[in-house]
């Protein structure tokens, strides 16, 4: 395909010794550089995939772009070569490296759905490329794309391209993506996280379509993820990155049935918590009856007639796609959201619907944690006017008393008491998420609603959260509404589940029932999806489906 | 398909209708508390009672604010601006002449500014940070910051006494001929532009640059587009709105805020027109004026709102 001297030899691209610095400026002290990857060496024959694993800031981005000597931000490529097609690209020039890009080598971003300008039809952006480097005349640029969009099962192949992105679903918003960077037909694509911002019933389709284009035309691929078991399925070869330092490289059946490193076992095994489920005996002490809730005035309706219960010192896993209701839920019992008919009953009385008709003590027993801990924190406050605000507002506390009780709490999520002094932006993700913890336990509550509060993180991070948790509830016996579309978490912690469809619960009951056969079409949608450590496993479960997502 | 976009922009021009008569009303209200008679003010102080009494009759002051407000909004609507108090002339011819001069200076002074403004922040954004950035952002500055009348004076000192190339009283008459007008206009043409210019370019640059975090910008930058094609294919677009505000905003100004300008180079166009009859104490002539600019102020922001609207994909094509 492309017109490089190395036919048949050597590898398409063979990265050596790469150095990648960053120059950063941290508040109030001198820019210092910092060294993002460390001496890096891969190589990649033609027609083959390698997928880059490991948690944020290993450096799979950074690497995976210097394909293109491209670094975001600040970011330098200071050392070492890479060679593409024989040539290396570092000498190049800026005319040389734009030759490149676009051409022999392609890139699909996480979210196609920020990727691609919302001031142009999709058409014009697939082509771009293509008739840019004079690949190919518009028309047969056209009629290529058009042939790529059948191949990716985009639904209406002949007309999608004539939509603006905002008009298309995510999930085939990165099948268009990956048509664009299919449609000049280059060496090498660079996958940075694909599927990750997508539902899981989503995320398999997607999977799907672009192993087949991979297969197909017989691209190269650099495939980055955070989550081995989807590497898995795309993958020849894997490569565990950590803190921009190789950890292993290998073929995919070693790294993931035989891996020689701890870390990569780590990795492996990352989502195996024993929890053994509660008994559902003790009667609930919050039961949401038949709610209804609704957007725009009652137009949008988003929850209809769900009913669930929360039992003491239990967990109850909401699971379901984006736009289930999941979340609305959570407003709804808070008062955030008044539902328009149904009610909540709190330890016996009923809760007033709307959040400024409850008493502080309801607002107290009733807290919440966010998925983005981030910006759920005044980043202009400490860590312990954070916690200790709670103290102050419920309990009326102050001086020596809060700040003792700062302290315990700061103990009980497993961080010094030294923590009280920092500020928000000096915390680690999971470390965030813990001080919004924290702060949910310092109000005592009954009940903490937990949305999508693993999300964001690493899959190690978010595992030690999810222990935490546990631990927590084991102490406080303090009850866990845990909203997720991830269905390994609620193996994890839940004691009963609920799964949303489109607005209502399909399948309500005790973990163990809920998860055992037969399921109805929806909940085996969900649960057939969850990419498994397996090679192999994703043309099973594309296989064994019983219906489409709703997503697609 | 168009219909959310159709029932935005009647919804807007509806909005500005029902503003432009507030604004008449205040208008109105405004130069009724002005203190002073009218009959007074034209007959002097040696008007006999009787005089008075039947000039007031005449006019119509005995009649109720609201009557008189009335008969005046109805008389506009008519296209009938009644008649200056000071030299008895019909306003609306009047003003006829002088409009079509300050349209025709604010005309050539925007064909001049705006393309000159987009493109600098175009430039700008191109080489930002570096020396033509900050020489573009230095200059625009400077040239704000200078009071408009210390530019016009500083350009019929280069142009009109030391060098003169351009007359530096920019009189005009029916039927001059075009090239003759041009010259005459070219001195205050250029102070406006000066003073526009800065204001529009900066904003075009933040709204750019502002585009530029976008994802997207990388995702062109990916397919190898060069840097200025990125910013006029990719960025730009998407940055219209904002811009189209700033243009509009200076619009209105070149129209309704030359005042200065107009008095400095003996420009017989609207602002002069208003200082000078304020001076008269004429009041119909006063609502006149306000009135129309306060038209041109809304009308032009009517059409930046609709612009944008326009510019928008996710108006224009709708899921």
């Amino acid at each position: 395909m492309a017109k490089a001297p190395s036919d048949g030899s050597g590898p398409l691209l063979d990265i050596r010794n790469l150095r990648i610095e960053a120059k950063i400026y941290p508040p109030g002290e001198a820019p210092r550089t910092i060294t993002l990857v460390h001496d890096v060496s891969l190589s990649l024959q033609k027609g083959k995939v390698l997928g880059l694993i490991g948690e944020s800031g290993a450096g799979k981005s950074t690497i995976g772009l210097s394909s293109m000597a491209y670094g975001r931000g600040g970011v330098k490529i200071t050392g070492g070569e890479i060679i593409l097609n024989g040539r290396d690209i570092r000498k190049g020039g800026t005319q040389g490296i734009r030759a490149l890009r676009g051409r022999e080598v392609c890139y699909v971003a996480q979210s196609a759905a920020a990727a691609f300008n919302p001031a142009h039809r999709l058409m014009d952006q697939v082509v771009e490329a293509s008739i840019l480097h004079g690949v190919a005349t518009r028309a047969e640029a056209e009629k290529r794309a058009v042939a790529l969009f059948k191949k990716l099962s985009l639904p209406d192949p002949e007309n999608i391209g004539q939509r603006f992105p905002h008009q298309v679903s995510g999930g085939q918003l990165q099948r268009v993506m990956t048509a664009m960077a299919l449609c000049s037909e280059p060496d090498l694509i660079v996958f940075d996280e694909p599927t990750t911002a997508l539902d899981v019933t989503t995320q398999i389709d997607v999977l799907a379509a672009i192993k087949e284009a991979i297969r197909d035309t017989g691209v190269a691929a650099l495939y980055i993820s955070h989550d081995l078991a989807v590497v898995a399925q795309v993958s020849d070869e894997i490569m565990v990155l950590r803190h921009g330092k190789l950890v292993e490289w290998g073929g995919t059946r070693q790294i993931i049935k035989e891996p020689r490193q701890e870390y990569t076992s780590a990795l492996v095994s990352v989502h195996e918590i024993e929890h053994v489920e509660k008994k559902p005996g003790a009667t609930p002490f919050l039961s949401v009856r038949n709610i209804t809730a609704a957007y725009g005035g009652g137009k949008i309706k988003v929850l209809e007639n769900v009913s669930v219960d929360i039992l003491p010192g239990q967990t109850l896993a909401v699971v379901g796609e984006s736009g289930s209701g999941k979340s609305t839920l959570a407003r709804a019992i808070t008062g955030l959201l008044p539902p328009e008919q149904g009610s909540i009953t709190f330890a016996g009385r009923t809760l007033s619907n709307r959040l400024a008709d409850r008493s502080r003590d309801d607002l107290r027993e009733l807290q919440m944690i966010y998925q983005m801990a981030d910006v759920a924190m005044n980043p202009r406050q400490t860590v312990g006017t954070i916690i200790g605000r709670p103290l102050e507002f419920y309990f009326g506390m102050g001086g020596t008393e809060r700040d003792k009780r700062i302290a315990e709490l700061l103990d009980k999520i497993e961080m010094g008491r030294a923590f009280a002094d920092r500020y928000p932006a000096e915390l680690s993700g999971g470390q965030k998420q813990r001080v919004c913890i924290a702060r949910a336990l310092a109000a005592k509550p009954r009940l903490i609603i937990c949305d999508e509060v693993t999300s964001a993180l690493d899959p190690l991070v978010a595992n030690g959260i999810l222990k935490l948790l546990l631990e927590l509830q084991a102490e406080e016996g303090v009850a866990y509404l845990f909203i997720t579309h991830d269905l390994a978490t609620v193996k994890s912690i839940a004691d009963s589940i609920a799964v949303m469809y489109r607005g209502e619960v399909v399948r309500y009951g005790p973990k163990s029932e809920v998860l055992k056969p037969p399921f109805d079409a929806y909940t085996d949608l969900l649960l057939s999806s969850v990419p498994e450590m397996e090679i192999g496993w994703l043309e099973k479960a594309i296989k064994g489906r019983r219906m489409e997502s709703a997503g697609n | 398909m168009a219909n959310p976009i159709l029932k935005l922009i009647a919804q807007r021009i509806a909005l500005g209708l029902l503003l432009l008569l507030a604004v008449s009303v205040l208008i109105f209200a405004g130069t009724q508390i002005l203190p002073g008679d009218v009959a007074q003010s034209i007959l002097g102080q040696s008007a006999t009672p009787q005089a008075l009494a039947n000039l007031r009759q005449e006019l119509g002051l005995n009649d109720p604010a609201y009557i008189r407000y009335f008969r005046w909004l109805g008389g506009v609507l008519t296209g009938d601006l009644g008649t200056a108090l000071s030299s008895r002339q019909d306003i609306a011819h009047a003003i006829g002449g002088r409009l079509w001069n300050t349209l025709f200076l604010a005309f050539w002074a925007a064909i001049v500014s705006i393309p000159l403004a987009i493109i600098l922040g175009l430039l700008a954004v191109r080489y930002r940070n570096g020396w033509i950035d900050k020489t573009i952002s230095g200059l625009a500055l400077a040239s704000t910051s200078l009071p408009e009348f210390f530019v016009g004076y500083l350009l019929v000192y280069f142009f009109a006494v030391k060098w003169q190339i351009f007359p530096g009283i920019s009189t005009v008459y029916d039927g001059m001929p075009f090239l003759e007008r041009m010259k005459a206009i070219a001195l205050p043409a250029t102070a406006l532009t000066l003073v526009v210019l800065a204001h529009m370019m900066r904003m075009t640059r933040a709204a750019i640059l502002n585009v530029m975090q976008s994802a997207y910008i990388e995702t062109a930058e990916l397919k190898g587009l060069s840097p200025f094609e990125i910013i006029r294919k990719h960025a730009f677009p998407n940055a219209i709105a904002p811009i189209i505000n700033v243009v509009m905003l200076n619009l209105a100004f070149l129209i309704v805020g030359v005042v200065v300008i107009e008095v400095i180079f003996v420009y017989p166009g609207m602002g002069q027109y208003l200082v000078d009859h304020v001076a008269k104490r004429d009041v119909p002539v006063v609502q006149a004026v306000g009135l129309i600019f306060a038209a041109v102020y809304i009308g032009l922001n009517i059409i930046a709102d609709i612009a944008a609207i326009i510019a928008n994909p996710r108006l224009r094509h709708p899921k």
